[in-house]
């Protein structure tokens, strides 16, 4: 009746996923009841869990990646204290759960920190940025993000009800057959990540379609923002990529469930196909990361420069070239499986090569600040600690992908300390930089500064001090993903790395504390005009936060960085532009058909991995019926009068006319 | 905020006390905190292959540090000397595209990459690990099992097998095949050079060779499971005349004999296992577990509700 | 915020710091007709659809190579089981593809009937291709349950599992197709030849053209090179 689910699934015998899961439900109880007993939750269903605008869908996308940061970073601390504690001693996890906390550290950070962190910096941006209303489907855009939800939600149920994979956050085969692991530990991780991926996908659909197709009138490809342009390339890396991933899982998934033989042992299975399917999507996976994180720091440094991006051109050209380069370097994942003198050098030649691409963007961002008035607000702060960072990173990347060297440090703590590297430095810098950078036009108040730069310190100071020793220890033999070890030279090194996890909590804290500080104070940081850090894009032209319809007008794009010259203008000519001629607007309806599919999608997953077969069918039908009911609705925009627009924007406009007032006339030097 | 120390300071201190014990290698290292290890591990190598490894990772560490240098140099004073505060930069707002700049930055890591590439190529031929190491001599043959979660070294020639020791004669190439009984392992020995990966059904080669006799740590870099953290051994290189009489000794030895079931019972999942020697091999069958007459290893046993059991130690 | 009159001369070059140019000179104004550079605006509802649906079916293609890059590796595999030339019957593929390219026939029957806007022959044409998917359908699953009565199951080698993987997700594909093409159906005849059905059938009509060139190629791959073997 209940497939393989019985009471035993939930683990009263093992204290800390049930206090932690204690803890976890308690906490969502609490701030449920709370809600619904402060007659929140017409609000919350109307404003934000229906809604399709992008601006609301890009806050729900961070909040769910940085409430999974903490979980991640949780798991992160728990696997140091363990590598500290178990020197020539089991320490305090033994290894079927210490496997599982791994797995899910890679996983969570993956696929629902960094990701949902990424596409929620797009989702709000990228829009306002072309200077248009919203992107090309609304609705899909509100189903991926629920989508995205489910997944995360099915690998928080693992915590309390079954196990979680114990593979690593990549499940090679054989272990991840059934065999080996005949748990549903990789089954949660299957469908966690193939529903997920739906809404992956469906996002990279709607971005390139509305990069390419909806932008302002006069924004021309080459008058675009950098962080379009990455915005692009990414997503059009994750309609090339992660098809692979969902067909590669679903032969892992056959694998498991209907006996298939992909990747088995026995019978012609091909365990190294898994490996190269599973790299051809990986390896674009992290250019999908870091591409909009590099187009994050080409927004915030030319804005506290106060330059244009150096460049423009040779960045764009270095963009597109990572988005093709990245589909040929896999193999340098597995150099060590035998391949053989010919193809190590021809993937570890390629992956070099790709490191131009982000060599160009380095001196391109280096460019920027020469000759610039650098202001260091927390996002500038994020900006050069990353440059610093990174490139560290990448250098110890191209050291890896010599194919002698990486014969030595596969796989090691050297690998680890690598990859977090340019992630951390690259993806989670770009993140907090976008963050603390955006706030103010989302939320219509500037992030505590000093707590912001506290922040910053305690996380790039604690990077350090966690990630060179483990460099070290790579480099004295240490491999990764060890529950215990007994070798002594390596101890003092993870030890260290132990110590450094705490300054990255330290900084942790502080960016839980900016966020409260921020908001009993934000009065006193409210952002009067819509443009606090002197912006160059188009976002910076709107309210903060803007109104549903972004642009009561859509803007007439001259040049690149338009709102630089709608402001010098209005600078020089001491007056706005005109008022424009205000028309009805016609904006998407709010839709509960993302948040019921992926309510359908979550118990449907939970089926599967259960084998509650009853129940799959139930989902899939009434996911089905969710659909059809969605394609009959017979309105699907609302309108909002012209005078109701006007007042809207007539608001705006007076906040500007009055900071252009106490803006005497700039004499710019030409 | 006027200087921007981003420069993380932890690093300079540290380097001294260590690099006096080095070899010869790595006194060329330039004095980075990555490189303070100089015991052990892979910047101590005490084989050829190790050598060479570790060669090609410094000189591409150097061919890197030549532009990574100079670059965060500039990237730190451009960010120091372009501050808002400093009255004494030339503010120059227009300054957003150079074509000489533009023939710098691209052409610089093209020069590097195709200089790398050329150490890549060179490299990935002469070290690929299937490559025999040249000898005069003849060259030991070693057979490699990954198991859960122990080594099984079966010597060929010698007609003996040992489980989580590995004990060679020094100087002497070793010519490893490898294959997993199970899931997929990497069998390691960081002082000694390359690691290759270990797959059921498929049988790979390494070549490594110890300069001279001491006892060097080996582990696998591929987890496999659980027992994972246990699957290290000692690889010991001893005089050729020492490793013959260990050989005899085995023989000799009262310790069991590797046939088919007791590779059987081998295969069941065990953690932390004892070394201990086979004094006798059916010469057959590591080609069985090559091509699966053996069949792979079994799993976990499962348990109720779906809960897998842990294995015995 | 619109801009009306010309700006002074100096202005020009600082609008333009890369020196790149626009051979519009600026006055590509919101009111051209889209040339699909955004030079006009946002592009009518009808492009951003299609786009979007192209867009979307060049993933699916994406995702179909996996499987044949995987039966690639995995045909030979064939583990001392049968293998493609006992296994394939030819003349009941061939069935299968004339039924298949004869449903993108109607189906193409039909978006003329829609241009034309003519109820009852969509619904014929949209009918006749759904027919004639199910009679695809029912073909593959007689083929499937065969192979399962000779023991040529997914389970019993690599080759088999990839063969089955490959062409069951075509035909999941296919059916998936077919509850849409019912869906669409209805709409038709309840809602009329409204902009979003039309968007839809549209959409429609590249999903089950994309299928057929899927086929085609499924059809070239795995069952004449592995007769051909």
């Amino acid at each position: 009746m209940l497939g393989k689910l019985t009471w035993q699934a939930i683990p009263f015998d093992q204290p800390i996923p049930l206090v932690a899961g204690s803890v976890v439900f308690l906490t969502v109880a609490a701030i449920v009841i709370w809600v619904v007993a402060k007659g929140h939750l017409p609000y919350l269903w109307r404003e934000w869990l229906t809604s399709v605008d992008h601006k609301r869908i890009g806050v729900m996308y961070m909040l769910l990646a940085l409430v999974m940061l903490l979980r991640g970073f949780i798991d992160a601390l728990m696997m140091r204290s363990q590598q500290a504690l178990a020197f020539n001693a089991p320490g305090y996890l033994p290894p079927e759960h210490y496997d599982q906390i791994f797995s899910a550290h890679g996983t969570i950070m993956i696929f629902f920190a960094a990701m949902p962190m990424m596409i929620g910096l797009m989702n709000f941006v990228v829009p306002l940025q072309l200077g248009v209303r919203d992107v090309a489907f609304p609705t899909l855009n509100s189903t991926s993000f629920w989508l995205t939800a489910t997944g995360a939600l099915l690998v928080n149920i693992s915590l309390v009800v079954g196990e979680f994979a114990r593979t690593g956050w990549l499940p090679y085969p054989p272990l991840a057959e059934l065999k080996y692991t005949p748990g549903v530990g990789v089954d949660y991780y299957i469908w966690a990540l193939q529903i997920s991926g739906v809404g992956t996908l469906l996002t990279g659909v709607n971005f390139v379609t509305t990069i390419l197709k909806i932008r302002a009138p006069g924004m021309s490809y080459m008058r675009m923002p950098v962080f379009c342009w990455t915005a692009l390339a990414a997503n059009l890396l994750i309609v090339a990529a992660f098809p692979v991933l969902t067909a590669t899982l679903a032969m892992l998934a056959l694998d498991r469930y209907l006996g298939f033989h992909f990747f088995s042992d026995t019978a012609g299975g091909n365990q190294m196909m898994f490996v190269n399917l599973i790299w051809a999507w990986g390896h674009p996976e992290v250019y999908i990361l870091v591409l909009p994180a590099f187009g994050v720091f080409s927004e915030v440094i030319p804005t506290f420069s106060g330059k244009p991006i150096f460049g423009y051109r040779s960045m764009v050209a270095a963009t597109l070239f990572i988005c093709l380069v990245s589909f040929t370097v896999w193999l340098h994942h597995f150099f060590t499986m035998g391949a053989g003198g010919d193809v190590n050098a021809a993937f570890g030649i390629a992956t070099s090569i790709i490191a131009v691409g982000t060599g160009v963007k380095i001196y391109n961002w280096m460019f920027t600040m020469y000759g610039g008035r650098i202001r260091y607000d927390t996002p500038m702060l994020w900006s050069v600690g990353f440059i610093v960072t990174f490139v560290i990173g990448g250098m110890t990347g191209v050291m890896l992908a010599v194919p002698p060297a990486d014969f030595e440090l596969h796989n090691s703590l050297f690998l680890v300390a690598h990859f977090h590297n340019v992630i951390i430095g690259g993806v989670l810098f770009g993140g907090f930089a976008g963050i603390t950078y955006w706030f103010p036009k989302a939320f219509g108040f500037r992030l505590h500064e000093g707590w912001g730069k506290a922040a910053f310190w305690f996380n790039f100071v604690g990077f350090y001090a966690t990630f060179m020793p483990l460099y070290v220890a790579g480099l004295l033999g240490m491999t990764r993903r060890l529950q215990s070890y007994d070798v002594a030279s390596w101890h003092p090194w993870v030890l260290a790395a132990g110590a450094g996890v705490l300054i990255l909590l330290v900084g942790g804290a502080c960016q839980v504390i900016q966020i409260v500080v921020s908001i009993l104070r934000r009065d006193e940081l409210r952002d009067e005009t819509g443009d606090p850090w002197d912006g160059r894009s188009l976002e910076w032209s709107t309210a903060s936060p803007p109104p549903a319809f972004n642009y009561a007008v859509l803007p007439n794009v001259q040049g690149e960085e338009p709102y630089w010259e709608i402001k010098r203008r209005a600078i020089e000519t001491q007056q706005l532009a005109a008022e424009p001629d205000y028309q009805p607007i016609e904006m998407p309806r709010n839709s509960p058909t993302g948040f019921i599919t992926a309510f359908f999608a979550t118990i449907t997953g939970f089926a599967l991995i259960w084998h509650i077969w009853w129940m799959v069918g139930l989902g899939i039908v009434a996911a089905y019926i969710v659909f059809v009911i969605f394609a009959w609705r017979d309105v699907e925009e609302y309108e909002i009068p012209a005078a109701e627009v006007a007042a809207i924007d007539r608001e705006r406009r007076a906040a500007r006319a009055q900071w252009l007032a106490t803006h005497a006339r700039v004499g710019e030097q030409v | 905020m006027t200087r921007n120390a981003a420069r993380p300071r932890r690093r300079t201190h540290e380097l001294s006390g260590y690099a006096a014990g080095c070899p010869r290698l790595a006194m060329r290292i330039a004095p980075l905190l990555i490189l303070t290890a100089c015991h052990d591990g892979v910047l101590d190598p005490r084989g050829p292959i190790g050598a060479s490894d570790g060669l090609i990772m410094l000189n591409a560490l150097e061919i890197m540090l030549a532009i990574v240098i100079p670059t965060l140099v500039a990237a730190l004073f451009f960010a120091w000397w372009f501050r808002a505060s400093n009255t004494r930069a030339r503010y120059r707002p227009h300054f957003a595209y150079s074509g000489r700049l533009e023939l710098i930055v691209w052409a610089i890591p093209i020069l590097v990459i195709l200089f790398l590439g050329g150490v890549i190529w060179i490299g990935s031929h002469e070290l690929d690990p299937y490559k025999p190491i040249e000898t005069r001599g003849q060259p030991l043959e070693v057979q490699v099992v990954s198991l859960d979660w122990k080594w099984l070294f079966i010597y060929p020639d010698q007609g003996i097998a040992t489980v989580n020791q590995l004990v060679v004669p020094a100087d002497v190439p070793i010519h490893f095949s490898l294959t997993s009984a199970t899931v997929m392992n990497a069998f390691f020995v960081p002082q000694l050079g390359s690691m290759i990966y270990a797959m059921n059904g498929m049988v790979s080669q390494l070549w490594l060779q110890a300069n001279h006799p001491g006892n060097y740590f080996g582990e696998s870099t591929q987890f496999s499971g659980d027992g994972f953290s246990g699957m290290h051994f000692v690889m010991r290189a001893v005089p050729s005349a020492d490793f013959n009489a260990w050989v005899g000794t085995v023989q000799r030895g009262s310790g069991p004999a590797l046939d088919w079931a007791e590779y059987r019972h081998l295969e069941k999942e065990s953690q932390h296992v004892r070394p201990f020697a086979y004094r006798a091999v059916d010469p057959s069958l590591f080609r069985a577990i090559t091509t699966l007459s053996l069949p792979p290893g079994p799993g976990p046993r499962v348990e109720r509700g779906g809960a897998v059991e842990r294995s015995e130690d | 915020m619109s801009v009306s009159q010309a700006l002074p001369g100096p202005h020009r070059r600082e609008m333009d710091p890369y020196r790149i140019g626009h051979r519009h000179g600026g006055s590509g104004g919101g009111h051209g007709h889209p040339t699909g550079h955004g030079e006009g605006g946002p592009a009518p509802r009808n492009v951003v659809v299609a786009y979007g649906f192209w867009i979307f079916i060049l993933s699916d293609i994406v995702m179909f190579s996996a499987f044949f890059a995987a039966h690639a590796v995995l045909q030979v595999a064939t583990a001392g089981g049968p293998s493609a030339t006992v296994l394939f019957d030819p003349s009941h593929v061939a069935w299968e593809t004339a039924c298949l390219l004869l449903s993108s026939f109607t189906c193409g029957l039909s978006a003329v009937a829609t241009r034309v806007r003519s109820l009852l022959w969509t619904e014929v044409f949209l009918l006749i291709t759904g027919l004639l998917g199910a009679a695809f359908l029912l073909l593959e699953a007689q083929e499937f349950a065969s192979l399962v009565a000779r023991g040529a199951s997914p389970e019993r080698s690599a080759f088999l599992s990839s063969f089955f993987a490959v062409v069951g997700c075509h035909g999941c594909h296919v059916t998936a197709g077919l509850l849409w093409l019912g869906t669409m159906m209805a709409q038709v005849y309840v809602k009329g030849f409204r902009p979003n059905v039309l968007r839809r059938l549209l959409c429609f009509n590249l999903f089950w053209h994309a299928l057929d060139i899927i086929w085609v190629a499924l059809f070239t791959i795995v069952y004449l090179v592995g007769l051909g073997r």
